[in-house]
């Protein structure tokens, strides 16, 4: 079995794992990227509300507050940095009928102790003027300026690109099997793409987190519960909010919300159910009646017909105190976790990767800053966004963009063909869909699903069967026909 | 970007109703025409429906889908129509400002004088109908799967099993079959049949594959492939019957659940359309009501047969053509404010009602010269087996009816209106009347 010798091993390649890996990109370190799918973000990162929170809502003085507060600072230089899709919108919290009324001076109280900025209560009359498709129970609103939307795939291909571009290795398709621990300390990790060695694992693997603990020999008491929350997408064509609309939350989150999207669709979602089995994102009957039905306690006019894509992500709930672990193992040396990352988790990665950054610094790992460490990833263009004049001057440097593919997202071959020979490629549909949005539209693919299928075979050079949706074992065809 | 303004008629989208849209309106003069098509190739869907049941009523003839698009696309090719493929019309706006683009040309920017939309229709697609469980590979629609494995050469499993008793699904059903595969049953959540009687027999009963009514999805199941999908029968709601949920092993499924016309650019266009057949509101001239924008085909309503598309098409192509005729040459900046006056007003709309789900065309230009053919597609929304009666209501007077021997979903009732039909319509007192099938 090859071994390999790196300083860092960040497992997961997450949007926490990603962001950890960029951070630590910028020091003369070798440091390597593992997750076991075939593509980055493929967990809990691109199964989420996509919405970077402002950090009104968590207990005040827990990990979770302090890391909502200081990523969300940190996303607004970083979506510039590394280019991902996003609207600051801000969000509203509704109160519906006067009982809820008095909830609004609570979560303001609690967001004004988190130190958020421009925390404001407004009324009826003015949540009515900005979002008219409200129901018109709603009592008044808490209005956080500071939150807002963001493409989650991109987020976390870009994060993990900027690190590939600073030098990081990344290994997919290998998952661990096995920790080696000597003397107390882990020295390795075996995955299906062979042996890992470092000074340093940074465990970030999500709802797995627990399971490499305890593999390892740490924390027998900690654990994971995967909560499974499913979404809907509406037809932007039939329904549009302007805005990011939460219930009043309740001790089981933050609830049910209707929201806008990076990409100007508008989804609802999500339920929390416990889930046995950690890999389940199926969508049930029930789950998709009660998000529904949530939905349209904030938004009546919600018609399940308008519906055009739904999908499920788990988020990692763990049991200390339902705060973020963000610590070097007090058992196991070398091993640092980062566990229990359940919402707000893709707002904090930034400043969970600064975090992680400052514990490896105390613990004595040498990082000297690179001279040619470049933070800025730049986003490759989509051809959807650009005007007219853009889309002829591009077509004519490169007449691949001159071919849609994708007809319901405007989704050009020369996209395609970008993602697919990018720093972190794409090697398989979904990997294509997250970076390009194709087949996210009213048709989900119905259309593009052939071509695509071609050039993925012609630019990765292998045969129309080899083509997978989502990595091996999920190849798309069995075999040529008879003729 | 310079616009161009040399053509007459624009028609986008080159399957039957274009084809037909393109060569009707050259028909008609010195006009100049455009046929712009998505794929790379002509005919929209027909390459790949390779089994028979085309033609019966244009040619006489019953042909397999290619032999039926190739006809019209010898035709095209013979005609002075200008074609243009692999192409994509990005815009469209209410003064027929058209964008379009291409890997050879670039991003292309015209204004003609009249526009045919001819875009066809998508298929229904698994969020649409909300089937829950898993996201796994093995999941297509009937008509991918129908190009995979005609056109492209592949077979995307090797078990299936067939959601929707569409036509596609069961042709397909037939198709994977020959090819092979095995599919273990085709389920239908309505009680009755969806698709057409004779593919049911030709394609479902000789190959003995079963079709289960009252029957759908209720879990799909598989990681990295589709393993298995439960199924449900369901009651007369529509709602799962407890305790009657079956594993069935399959690597493929197959959705053949329902068409849905293809508006983005018309609603760009501003035109409206008809919420019963998600498509524009046209009158008997297929004109949408956007000055010199007209419709026709799938985009308007989904049709049973390809053949009356075509004929739709002709009527579209006809009067896209007279109307940039009429509405002058030269620079193409000449986009009228209203409609034409002289035919504003003799218009008569016609309701669906009883048993009626759509009617195309929804409005009949009242035009009693004799030159006009004016043919009504209805599509009823009950199933009753035995003759029936099919009236137009004036208000509460009925002014015509005419005799069928079934009314089923799956198949349209043409009729033809007769110079003293379209009298009676000239002299009814209401502007809107409504069709029922008694």
């Amino acid at each position: 079995m090859q071994s390999r010798d790196f300083d860092v091993v960040v497992m997961g390649a997450g949007i926490v794992g990603s962001m950890i890996a960029r951070a630590l990109s910028r020091y003369a370190i070798r440091v390597a990227l593992v997750d076991r799918a075939n593509d980055v973000g493929t967990g809990a990162s691109c199964a989420n509300s996509a919405i970077l929170h402002s950090g009104h809502d968590p207990s005040p003085g827990s990990l979770k507050a302090e890391m909502n507060r200081r990523g969300n600072e940190l996303w607004h230089d970083l979506v510039h940095e590394l280019e991902v899709g996003h609207r600051w919108t801000g969000a509203m919290i509704i109160a519906l009928g006067d009982e809820q009324l008095p909830g609004l001076k609570k979560l303001l109280a609690r967001g004004t102790e988190n130190q958020i900025p421009g925390l404001e209560i407004i009324s009826r009359a003015e949540v009515l003027k900005r979002e008219p498709l409200l129901t018109p129970d709603v009592s008044g609103a808490l209005w956080t300026p500071t939150a807002g939307v963001i493409d989650p795939f991109g987020g976390t291909v870009a994060a993990a690109e900027n690190a590939v571009t600073n030098g990081v290795s990344l290994f997919l398709n290998a998952e661990i099997h096995d920790a080696l621990v000597s003397d107390g300390t882990l020295i390795a990790v075996q995955t299906t793409a062979g042996e890992f060695r470092a000074r340093w694992f940074i465990n970030a693997l999500g709802v797995h987190a627990d399971d490499f603990m305890h593999l390892a020999g740490d924390r027998p008491d900690f654990a994971i519960t995967a909560r499974r929350g499913e979404y809907f997408i509406f037809d932007p064509n039939r329904v549009q909010v302007q805005n990011v609309l939460f219930p009043m939350p309740t001790d089981k989150g933050k609830g049910i919300l209707v929201s806008t999207t990076a990409h100007g669709n508008t989804f609802v979602g999500p339920n929390a159910e416990e889930v046995a089995d950690k890999e389940d994102t199926t969508a049930t009957r029930d789950g998709m009646a009660e998000i529904l039905e949530g939905g349209r306690r904030l938004i009546p006019s919600l018609e399940s017909r308008d519906i055009i894509a739904g999908f499920s992500g788990v988020r990692a709930t763990g049991n200390a105190n339902r705060d973020f672990v963000i610590e070097i193992s007090a058992t196991v040396g070398g091993l640092l976790n980062v566990a229990g990352i359940e919402s707000p988790g893709y707002v904090s990665a930034p400043a969970i990767a600064e975090r992680v950054e400052g514990l490896l610094r105390n613990a004595g790992l040498e990082m000297v800053a690179k001279n040619e460490w470049n933070p800025r990833r730049p986003a490759r263009p989509a051809f959807k966004e650009l005007n007219h004049e853009q889309r002829s001057d591009l077509i004519r440097r490169n007449p691949n963009y001159g071919r849609i593919v994708c007809r319901c997202e405007n989704v050009t071959e020369g996209e395609i063909v970008d993602a697919i020979h990018s720093p972190v490629p794409a090697r398989d549909y979904d990997a294509i869909k997250r970076r390009c949005w194709l087949g996210t539209g009213r048709c989900q693919g119905s259309f593009d699903y052939p071509r695509v299928m071609e050039i993925l075979s012609r630019e990765l050079d292998i045969p129309m069967t080899a083509v997978t949706k989502k990595g091996p074992g999920s190849e798309f065809l069995a075999r040529t026909t008879k003729g | 970007m310079t616009c161009d303004t040399s053509y007459d008629v624009i028609v986008i989208g080159g399957g039957p109703a274009g084809l037909a849209a393109a060569l009707s309106a050259r028909a008609e003069g010195n006009v100049r025409v455009l046929l712009i098509e998505r794929n790379d190739s002509l005919g929209g869907i027909l390459p790949q429906c390779i089994h028979n049941g085309f033609g019966a009523v244009i040619f006489g003839n019953d042909l397999p889908g290619p032999e039926y698009a190739y006809r019209y696309q010898e035709q095209v090719e013979a005609a002075d129509i200008d074609v243009m493929l692999d192409t994509m019309v990005m815009d469209l706006t209410p003064e027929r400002d058209l964008y379009a683009m291409n890997a050879t040309h670039g991003y292309l920017h015209y204004r003609p004088r009249s526009i045919i939309l001819a875009m066809g229709c998508r298929e229904r697609t698994r969020a649409q109908i909300r089937l829950p469980g898993s996201r796994c590979s093995g999941v297509y629609t009937a008509g991918t799967v129908q190009r995979l494995v005609n056109i492209e050469g592949y077979m995307p499993g090797r078990r299936f099993l067939i959601l929707g008793s569409g036509d596609i699904g069961m042709i397909m059903a037939r198709r994977l079959t020959i090819e092979g595969a095995e599919v273990v049953g085709v389920l239908e959540l309505l009680p009755f049949l969806t698709g057409l009687r004779r593919n049911f027999v030709q394609c479902l009963q000789d190959y003995n594959i079963p079709l289960h009514l009252s029957t759908t999805v209720s879990n799909i199941i598989g990681g990295q492939r589709l393993e298995a999908v439960e199924t449900v029968k369901v009651d007369e709601e529509l709602q799962p019957i407890p305790g009657s949920t079956e594993r069935i092993e399959c690597d493929s499924l197959l959705l053949s659940v329902g068409l849905i016309p293809e508006n983005e650019l018309s609603l760009k266009a501003g035109v409206h359309l008809d919420p019963r057949t998600g498509g524009p509101l046209v009158d008997s001239t297929m004109a949408t009501d956007v000055p010199g924008i007209y419709a026709a085909g799938n985009v308007t309503s989904i049709y049973d047969l390809v053949d009356y598309v075509s004929k739709a098409g002709e009527v579209a192509g006809r009067h896209a053509a007279r109307y940039a005729l009429e509405h002058g040459t030269g620079n193409g900046n000449n986009a009228t404010a209203g409609r034409d006056a002289s035919k504003a007003g003799a218009m008569v709309a016609i309701r669906p009602g009883e048993n009626v789900g759509t009617v195309i065309p929804q409005r009949v230009r009242i035009d009693t010269s004799g030159n006009e053919e004016v043919t009504l597609m209805l599509r009823p929304n009950a199933l009753i087996e035995r003759k029936v009666t099919v009236e137009l209501w004036d208000g509460d007077r009925p002014i015509m009816s005419f005799r069928e021997n079934y009314s089923r979903p799956a198949e349209m009732m043409v009729h033809t209106l007769r110079a003293k039909q379209m009298q009676a319509l000239a002299e009814a007192h209401e502007h809107e009347l409504t069709v029922v099938i008694q």
